[in-house]
């Protein structure tokens, strides 16, 4: 089971103070937020791709993940989301190719749309082509990871003839792929179809939503022939906010949760907190709703945590990654119990690598 | 078969005309569909006591409680009966909130009665200038007959009056709902849980 916690890089004024951070002050936060997810024993770190203020996340993710790699050792960096839809294909396969060799294979992402119209026709498109983007740039984006030289022609990009996608992917492993969607069947049916990860969101909808996404998603996994439903590979989100007593940690959330611009007006923290995977709380309230997630989504392999949102100081988020850092034993053993030995491990280079490896040792003996 | 009518309401005093008006509807509609012989169930769906779900769906994006449970009603229904208040020459906020934030699709298909109350009859075209191009828009089948009661119109019995445009209307809904469907309803976001569109096709298109 891997930890880890991402971010949309939301430069959010701060409630209780009314200051926002300038760009360079998020931005040196987030490489700050990373580094201390290593240094408590995280397993990944996340950031979301965005075009448009109130964020100041990267255009291109692996600009902020490369400077990660250099500072840190085990972390295993990751996107929450890559536009798959907007961006390029041939730019998305390059460059995160290119990360794979500086980290040394400890990159994997994951694939969303974006949910934000406008962006679509800045990159020449529409929003209404979302889910056919998605499927014809991630058809293209496999095959140039995993062909020397492609021929193609779509729909929506200039076609390709004799194209080598460089740098080639690390050792030819490509690096895993998540899909992340928080409402579309389609992509659970794409991450199916692949055998790739599936990722839920899990923040800003019920458990209920997020049941019926993965359990389709297992459904069509075994169905596809990639395993059994409970050998799927599934991701989830969550938010959550410590402090040792569970009022303290009420408290002081509330003015981030009333502000927010994807929470404020609506119910109120305690509504929403029972509505929602949201746990405010103390840290053995975040380790009990933590551990209840398998209930409605069965042994899974990522658990992600939204930590540093909505305006929340840095000084806040490292001492919330410190209370996570607590913690994290206590959530290992607890999902490490009554996991069948049959359910797979969030798949990593080495193991790709691994698998590869045996299949050609396979191949060579037949 | 049972023939599953889901009324949806939009009053917000108690008495309701609101919610007389669509009582009568519901029942006559029972009324036409079991002559016809056909079995009725008949759900209610008060909007005032949804009001705060619905305000949180706007900004939240989900359904809770309650206003779920109402949801789902309505993607099981054969016919619905929705009825509101009229509020500043329209249908009522409250009343649009809830079609607002059904999935796409939800009501294509659907044999539908439009209803409305109002102090006075001047207000009554707000059914075919206001209800009629929403149910239109959700692609719905709103049946011909919309039925507009003014206060006058719950002491008067004249010929042509209230009860005469409530049967006329459930007949029509009752004809609506056991004729052949002219089309196959198309598919929802259920639909697409239950039997995804399997990936070889969302590929080829």
């Amino acid at each position: 089971m891997q930890f880890g916690i991402f971010t949309v890089g939301d430069v959010t004024p701060d409630p209780t103070t009314g200051r926002a951070p300038t760009e360079q002050e998020r931005i040196k936060a987030t490489v700050e937020i990373a580094k201390k997810a290593e240094e408590i024993g995280l397993d990944v770190f996340a950031t979301g791709e965005h075009h448009n203020p109130p964020f100041a996340a990267p255009a291109n993710p692996p600009v902020l993940l490369a400077n990660i790699a250099a500072q840190t050792e085990r972390l295993i960096l990751s996107t929450a989301t890559t536009l798959i839809t907007t961006n390029d294909p041939v730019r998305i396969a390059q460059d995160y190719a290119y990360l794979q060799h500086l980290s040394d294979g400890r990159v994997d992402l994951m694939l969303g749309r974006g949910n934000t119209g406008p962006v679509y026709p800045w990159f020449g498109k529409d929003i209404r082509d979302g889910i056919p983007l998605a499927i014809e740039n991630y058809a293209l984006l496999r095959r140039l990871w995993r062909e020397d030289v492609v021929d193609w022609e779509g729909k929506y990009r200039t076609p390709l003839q004799g194209f080598t996608s460089t740098p080639r992917p690390l050792d030819g492993v490509p690096p895993f792929v998540w899909h992340g969607s928080i409402r579309s069947p389609e992509i659970a049916e794409q991450a199916a179809y692949y055998g790739d990860g599936f990722f839920s969101n899990h923040i800003f909808w019920p458990a209920s939503h997020t049941r019926q996404m993965v359990g389709l998603y297992r459904r069509r996994f075994e169905h596809y022939g990639h395993g059994s439903a409970d050998e799927a590979i599934v991701g989830l989100g969550g938010q959550i906010f410590m402090r040792r007593n569970t009022q303290d940690a009420v408290r002081e959330f509330r003015p981030y949760f009333d502000d927010a611009p994807v929470y404020g007006g609506g119910p109120s923290l305690e509504d929403f907190m029972s509505q929602t995977p949201l746990t405010v709380g103390s840290p053995q309230q975040v380790v009990e709703r933590t551990l209840g997630f398998r209930e409605y989504v069965g042994d899974y392999q990522r658990q992600m945590f939204l930590v540093d949102h909505a305006g929340l100081p840095l000084k806040t988020v490292l001492e919330q990654l410190d209370l996570l850092g607590e913690i994290l034993p206590e959530l290992r053993k607890g999902f490490e119990a009554d996991r069948p030995a049959h359910v797979p491990n969030a798949p990593t280079h080495q193991s790709l690598l691994a698998d590869q490896l045996a299949e050609t040792t396979e191949g060579a003996d037949q | 078969m049972t023939r599953r009518i889901v009324v949806v309401t939009a009053g917000l005093s108690t008495p309701s005309s609101t919610r007389i008006l669509a009582d009568q509807l519901a029942a006559a509609t029972a009324g036409a569909l079991r002559t016809r012989g056909e079995q009725v169930q008949v759900d209610v769906i008060e909007l005032r006591a949804l009001a705060r779900p619905l305000a949180d769906n706007l900004v939240t994006g989900f359904p809770s409680g309650e206003l779920a449970a109402a949801v789902g009603l309505l993607r099981q229904a054969d016919a619905l009966i929705a009825v509101t208040p009229v509020f500043s020459a329209s249908y009522s906020g409250l009343f649009k909130t809830f079609f607002d934030v059904l999935e796409p699709d939800l009501l294509a298909g659907l044999p539908v009665l439009m209803a409305a109350t109002g102090g006075t009859a001047r207000h009554s075209m707000v059914l075919d200038h206001a209800l009629r191009p929403l149910f239109n828009y959700l692609k719905a089948l709103p049946v011909p007959t919309g039925v507009y009661a003014a206060t006058e119109d719950f002491g008067n019995t004249a010929d042509g009056a209230l009860a005469g445009r409530v049967e006329r209307a459930a007949a029509e809904l009752a004809n609506a709902v056991t004729a052949a469907p002219i089309a196959t309803r198309p598919r929802t976001l259920a639909d697409e849980f239950d039997e995804p569109t399997p990936f070889e096709d969302l590929l080829k298109a």
